[in-house]
């Protein structure tokens, strides 16, 4: 979807290319062990954060669901927090 | 038909430190009687949890990577449930990306900056 060819609607909003950092980067594992990584898609109240937000494509917002799932079962990550970033 | 297959486990943190090393040893006999070879073993160490589980605010970490057979895990968990000392546990099947990425691990590609890894995390506990 770009904003490119139509002039009118992309005055107000300054177009970003949003991309997916897995498959740009080729990551296909993401491990739940790693709560520093995992951070990045949590908001500050440990909350996971919609895809719409992080870019990410949905194969791997799905993976990244289930490993911070994980990670907070581990007590890696907190199921509910405040200030985590 | 042998999968990979990895365990991490939260010990109590109220054991001593020989106490912990034989608990882990412990199940490692049970994964090798029920036909498993350990490929990685980790310990991490004390570590603060992110909530508390069963009062705890801390918990001995441990992981192990291990080939085995599909009937051993139910093996391995029955002794781990039966465990008091095991606080949580998680036995995850690995498919070959996350196979390749613990090798990586191991390999030590991913350790650049431990230092800075490291105070990023006692930051993100409090």
């Amino acid at each position: 979807m770009s904003l490119v060819n139509e002039p009118i609607h992309s005055t107000k909003h300054e177009y970003r290319k949003k991309y997916c950092r897995f498959k740009k980067s080729g990551i296909r594992y993401i491990d739940y062990k790693d709560p520093v990584f995992l951070l990045k898609f949590v908001n500050e109240q440990g909350k996971i954060l919609p895809r719409r937000l992080t870019g990410t494509s949905l194969k791997y917002q799905r993976r990244v669901a289930t490993a911070i799932k994980r990670a907070r079962h581990l007590a890696l990550l907190p199921y509910v927090g405040d200030s985590l970033k | 038909m042998n999968n990979k297959y990895e365990t991490v486990f939260i010990l109590t943190p109220v054991l001593s430190e020989p106490q912990m090393k034989d608990t882990v040893t412990k199940f490692k006999k049970i994964l090798e009687k029920a036909g498993g070879k350990i490929s990685n073993e980790e310990n991490w160490g004390l570590k603060k949890l992110a909530y508390p589980i069963l009062h705890k605010k801390t918990g001995f970490f441990s992981l192990f990577e291990f080939d085995a057979p599909s009937t051993a895990i139910a093996a391995l968990e029955l002794e781990l449930k039966r465990d008091e000392t095991v606080m949580r546990w998680i036995t995850v099947k690995l498919d070959k990306y996350a196979v390749e990425y613990n090798e990586k691990r191991k390999s030590g590609a991913f350790k650049k900056k431990p230092e800075s890894k490291e105070t990023v995390k006692e930051e993100v506990k409090k």
